[in-house]
Parts: C-alpha cells; sequence; structure tokens
C-alpha cells in the first residue's frame, strides 16, 4: 500500500462516521480537527473502524500520530503493509 | 413453575450487557454491529434504564428524564444508533429561571446566553466570551484542583446571582455543586451551550421502541425481567477473571467479557464481590460517593383540557439564594417544571407537567409506610402550589397526580441509594480502571459526573465498546484456531 492509498483508507472512513464533511478540499498537513468538526468520539470511531475493516489495533498512546491526513499515512502504511506481507 | 426469561437463551456470548440503560443499549448496539454475538439482560419489565416513562389511566404517559439533552445527541444518535433516531431530536426554545434573584427567559444558547448575561446581569462581553473560552478548553485529565465555586468566583467575582444562573441548571442536570471539580461543570456546561437544548420527538417510549428494534435487528440477544444476581469470576493462569453471569433462577452464562450498567459501586461489591479485587482498588471503590437522587411529581392534564405555554423547562425556587444544601434539602423549595405539549408527541393532544427536585435517599429511606405516603403527598401539594403561580387554574386540569421518591429510582434500577447520576468525580477512575483489577469486566453508564446524562452516558457506552472490542480483537489474535478470524481476510471479521 502507498501512503496516497493509506489516505484514501482514512478519507473513507471520516466520510462514514461523518457524513456532512466535505472531505473534497482537506490539506494532508493540517490537523483534521482544525478543518472538520472532529470531536474525540470520531477519533475512537476511526480507531475502531481501523479495527474492524483492517485489522489495524491503535494503541492509545498512539492516539496522536492520527492528527492530520500524513500523520496518518506515515504511521499506518507501515501497520498496513506489515498486515499484508502477513497473509 | 415460573415463567423463564431466559428461555432460549444461549449458554455462552461474546459479550453478555447487564443493564439496558442507554450506556448499555448503546454499548450493546456498537460491539453488535462489530460483529460479535451479545445478550443484554435488564432485571425491569421495560428497557432504558432511568431513560424510561410510564402511562396511566386517562391516557397519559409520563416521561422520566426527557427534560433536555445537548444537541450532541445528534450525531451520537446518528453514529450509534440510526439516522431516523437522529432526526427525531429537536430543539426546545423557552427555557427559564424563576427565583428571587431574577427572572430569564432564554434559549440556552450561547448566542442567547450571552445576550442575558450582558444585557441583563450587566457583564462585560469581553469576560463572558473568555469564561465560554476557559470551559471549552478544559480536559479531564489536565488534574486541575479548582472547584466550580472557585472558578465562578474568580471569572465573576461578588456576583452570587450570576453563580446562580450558572449552577443550578447543571445541578439538575447532574448533581454536581459548586464543590465539585470545575471539570466536572465545564465539559457539561460547554456541551449545552453550544446549540442549547433538545428533546427526543416521539417520547422516551418510541426512541427506546426504536433502539431495541434496531439492537433486535443487528443481532442482539435483549432479554428483559432477568436480574443478575452474580458475576461468575473464575481462576485462568493464576488471574482471576470475569467470564460470565449467574442469573436470579441460578442460570449460568458464559461470555468472554461482561460490560455492567449497573452503578459502579453494585458492579464492585454486589455483582462481582470485594474479595475478587486487590485491596488497593476496593478502597478506592468504597471512597467513591454516590451521587444525589431525585424526587419527582407527574400532573397529568384532563384529555380535552389545555394549558398555556409557560416554557419547556422553568428552574423555579423561592429559596433567597443558590445553595446546595437546600437544593437536596427534604424540604427544598427549588424545583424545576418540565411542561410536555402536545408537540411532544406529535399526532396526540394530550399535555403533562413533570416537576423534578433534587434529593438524599438516607431522608426518605427510613421512612415508615404512612409517613412516606404523607411526604409524597406533600411534594403534590407543594408542587402544585408552585405550579399554581404559572397556572392558576391548573388544579382543575390536572386528573392525574403522582410523587416517586429515591426510593422508586433504587426500585426500578438497583442503583445504590436510588443515585440519579452515578457518583462524584472519582467514581471516573474506578469506573475506567475495572477491566485492568478485574480482566473480561467493564462497567459503562453514569459516573464521574461527565460521564451521565443522555449523552454522557451514550458516549461512555461506546467508549467502553471500544475497550471490549480491541480486548476480543486481541483474543482472537493471539488464539486464532478458536475463532474463525483467520481463516478469511486479515482484518474481516465473521458477522
Ligand atoms: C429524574 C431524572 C431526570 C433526568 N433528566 C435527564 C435529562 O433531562 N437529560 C439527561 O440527559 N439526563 C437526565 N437524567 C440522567 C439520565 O437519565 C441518566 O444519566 C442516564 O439515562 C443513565 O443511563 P445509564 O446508562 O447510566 O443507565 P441507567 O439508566 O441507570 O440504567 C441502568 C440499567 O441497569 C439495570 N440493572 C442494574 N443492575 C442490574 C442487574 N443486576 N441485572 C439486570 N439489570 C440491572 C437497571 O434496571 C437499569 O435499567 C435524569 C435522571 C433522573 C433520575
Amino acid at each position: 500500500m502507498t501512503k496516497d492509498e493509506c489516505k484514501q483508507v482514512v478519507l473513507n472512513i471520516i466520510a462514514d462516521i461523518a457524513p456532512d464533511e466535505d472531505l473534497s478540499n482537506v490539506k494532508p498537513d493540517v490537523r483534521l480537527r482544525d478543518q472538520l468538526q472532529l470531536d474525540s468520539m470520531d477519533f475512537l470511531d476511526i480507531v475502531m473502524e481501523l479495527r474492524k475493516r483492517h485489522g489495524i489495533e491503535v494503541p492509545e498512546a498512539d492516539y496522536m500520530q492520527l492528527a492530520s491526513l500524513d500523520s496518518c499515512a506515515e504511521y499506518l502504511t507501515p501497520k498496513f503493509n506489515a498486515l499484508a506481507g502477513k497473509s | 413453575m415460573a415463567y423463564d426469561w431466559l428461555k432460549g437463551a444461549a449458554d455462552e456470548y461474546d459479550v453478555i450487557v447487564i443493564g439496558s440503560g442507554l450506556g448499555g443499549l448503546t454499548g450493546a448496539n456498537y460491539l453488535a454491529k462489530a460483529g460479535h454475538k451479545v445478550l443484554l439482560l435488564e432485571h425491569h419489565y421495560q428497557f432504558g434504564g432511568l431513560a424510561t416513562w410510564f402511562t396511566r389511566k386517562g391516557g397519559h404517559i409520563f416521561d422520566i428524564s426527557l427534560h433536555g439533552f445537548p444537541s450532541g445527541m445528534i450525531k451520537s444518535c446518528r453514529k450509534y444508533w440510526t439516522k431516523e433516531i437522529a432526526d427525531s431530536i429537536v430543539q426546545l426554545k423557552d427555557i427559564r429561571f424563576v427565583n428571587p434573584q431574577m427572572d430569564v427567559w432564554t434559549t440556552f444558547t450561547r448566542e442567547d446566553y450571552t445576550r442575558v448575561l450582558v444585557e441583563q446581569f450587566k457583564l462585560d462581553p469581553a469576560v463572558v466570551e473568555k469564561f465560554y473560552d476557559h470551559l471549552r478548553s478544559m480536559n479531564f485529565y489536565d488534574n486541575n484542583p479548582e472547584t466550580t465555586g472557585q472558578m465562578f468566583e474568580r471569572f465573576f467575582p461578588g456576583r452570587p446571582d450570576v453563580h446562580r444562573l450558572l449552577m443550578e441548571p447543571i445541578t439538575y442536570a447532574n448533581g454536581s455543586t459548586p464543590e465539585d471539580p470545575a471539570i466536572t461543570y465545564g465539559i457539561v456546561f460547554s456541551n449545552f451551550m453550544g446549540a442549547g437544548v433538545y428533546t427526543f420527538r416521539g417520547g422516551s417510549d418510541l426512541l427506546i421502541k426504536k433502539m431495541v428494534a434496531e439492537l433486535t435487528k443487528n443481532g442482539v440477544e435483549v432479554r428483559k425481567k432477568v436480574l443478575v444476581e452474580k458475576i461468575l469470576v473464575e481462576e485462568r493462569d493464576g488471574r482471576k477473571v470475569a467470564c460470565g453471569i449467574v442469573a436470579n433462577n441460578g442460570r449460568v452464562i458464559r461470555a468472554k467479557a461482561v460490560l455492567s450498567n449497573a452503578n459502579i459501586k453494585n458492579t464492585v461489591f454486589r455483582l462481582a464481590g470485594a474479595e475478587h479485587f486487590p485491596a488497593d482498588y476496593v478502597a478506592a471503590a468504597e471512597a467513591v460517593r454516590i451521587n444525589t437522587s431525585s424526587c419527582q411529581v407527574y400532573f397529568g392534564i384532563r384529555k380535552g383540557e389545555s394549558i398555556p405555554h409557560i416554557g419547556d423547562l422553568v428552574f423555579t425556587s423561592a429559596a433567597p439564594h443558590y445553595s446546595s444544601e437546600e437544593l437536596v434539602n427534604f424540604h427544598t423549595t427549588s424545583r424545576t417544571f418540565s411542561v410536555y405539549y402536545p408537540d411532544t408527541r406529535p399526532g396526540s393532544d394530550r399535555y403533562t407537567v413533570v416537576v423534578s427536585l433534587n434529593g438524599r435517599y438516607p431522608d426518605w429511606k427510613n421512612l415508615g409506610d404512612e409517613e412516606y405516603a404523607r411526604h409524597k403527598q406533600r411534594l403534590i401539594e407543594e408542587s402544585l402550589a408552585a405550579l399554581e403561580k404559572f397556572i392558576p387554574d391548573v388544579r382543575g386540569k390536572i386528573d392525574w397526580m403522582e410523587a416517586a421518591t429515591p426510593r422508586t429510582i433504587e426500585y426500578y434500577t438497583t442503583h445504590l441509594n436510588g443515585t440519579s447520576f452515578g457518583t462524584k468525580f472519582e467514581g471516573l477512575k474506578v469506573s475506567m480502571d475495572l477491566p485492568e483489577k478485574l480482566p473480561g469486566l467493564y462497567h459503562a453508564g453514569s459516573v464521574g459526573i461527565i460521564m451521565s446524562g443522555w449523552l454522557g452516558t451514550i458516549n461512555y457506552g461506546v467508549i467502553t465498546a471500544n475497550k471490549i472490542d480491541k480486548a476480543l480483537f486481541e483474543l482472537k489474535r493471539l488464539n486464532p484456531v478458536a475463532t474463525e478470524f483467520q481463516s478469511g481476510q486479515p482484518g474481516h471479521r465473521p458477522a
């Protein structure tokens, strides 16, 4: 998986948990919270969906790695690739 | 032989949820949607816990805790329940405060509340904005020792009238007082102060009916009239774990995780048992203070009669000043009228008035039958007299009156001391630490002041369900043979 694909995975999740948000102009280097109406419950939902849809676990101590799309990609892409390597 | 309310239930589930309050219902729904096999058990003959209602002769339907909740409910209901449920949430626009210090009429939105504080209470708008911003910036892990009262004094020194306007509605909403940590105020006030006060159109009965239908659709096995007597605890590899429940008919049902929606103290001391926890945790749990309880008086307006619009939520008191002691006093004059007009249940032409008072369980617990009945009658009379100040001819229009007390709440929920709002702040840590102290056991429900109310308990149900899902995920990862998990795609979970 590429980093861009990883960002798309995260955007797909956000599209489902925050259906009213316009995601066409999300800036990858800006905190998601600063450009979208996302609260701490929404981030919990993102963590839950990553686990449910993709089998990826984000420990609580790492929640801040999900702050922006760029940081999501940095943090999650290796996890996705490790999983893909295993199966 | 008595009917077996567990008839047909399986002997093992992924998760058993004890209690069908909003925290239990939401947790169960979240876990079922995540693919787990869930059993939900409720001791009462109705689901919903305190989110409840009752019907009476004359066609009356009385709602217990539908006075109002923050707009955040719309988002939470849409995410964790259905769009249909979220779409029935509507704003209550007329909130009033009538006491010797003020007569305020507001929508309780940030904009309108600022208007009141600036125009009526003559405060500097810049200070008001700073106050809001401060509340919004608070985090519960900040460990700030400041109390709500100290915070009020810091922003609005020497203004007991302002303190009262700020505090009183929140005391009704969650039992907190100026002596509690400021964070308990900040979170709840900020939640309301965004967009005002909301209600569920259709009434508590419709909401719970829709939630239970959704749970059933998502595969949750729901059973009422089943009191869980004990949580099953066994030793595995030298460690105690919670692994199921014992129902009141003696039936044992096993589960990988148990989510208790009972009060945290009930959960630790009655359901699990102190003997299963480390001593320091037991001490911490013992030290948790139970929150206050409530009394209510229900007035049903006779079919065909109507009453004028006096506001949706009317906070009233004859007390000269705010006093947290007066608010819970056995003879308090502080009460909130929730007026339910016909549009509460579209298609209905009925009115009811529900009067809420804060109360203390110890004041009611030891009354003999006769005295108990007499004091209930006193509550009704005093509430009626107070209501007549707003609707002078209301007495003749009422054809049902009834009172509930902390004993009523205890009876229907089994909560320790009939608590209305869980525990004081320190209960939150005890609740969150529970699965660490007894693996397999989790708590979600009104606790720690901030996790209470409809919105707080729904969100806490999700937070805890997320922890359970994570633990079950780990379990499957460590023990793949026992599950179908690894037979499919990675991350593709059995439905
Ligand atoms: C009078 C009053 C007015 C309120 N008004 C409002 C309001 O206007 N707005 C608002 O947001 N909040 C209000 N609240 C608070 C709100 O109703 C509660 O915080 C919330 O509903 C509690 O949900 P919960 O998940 O903690 O569970 P609860 O509603 O407390 O339910 C717990 C459930 O667990 C069941 N249970 C317990 N032990 C067992 C057992 N051993 N076996 C089986 N079942 C068990 C109980 O029977 C109960 O059904 C009010 C509360 C009261 C009392």
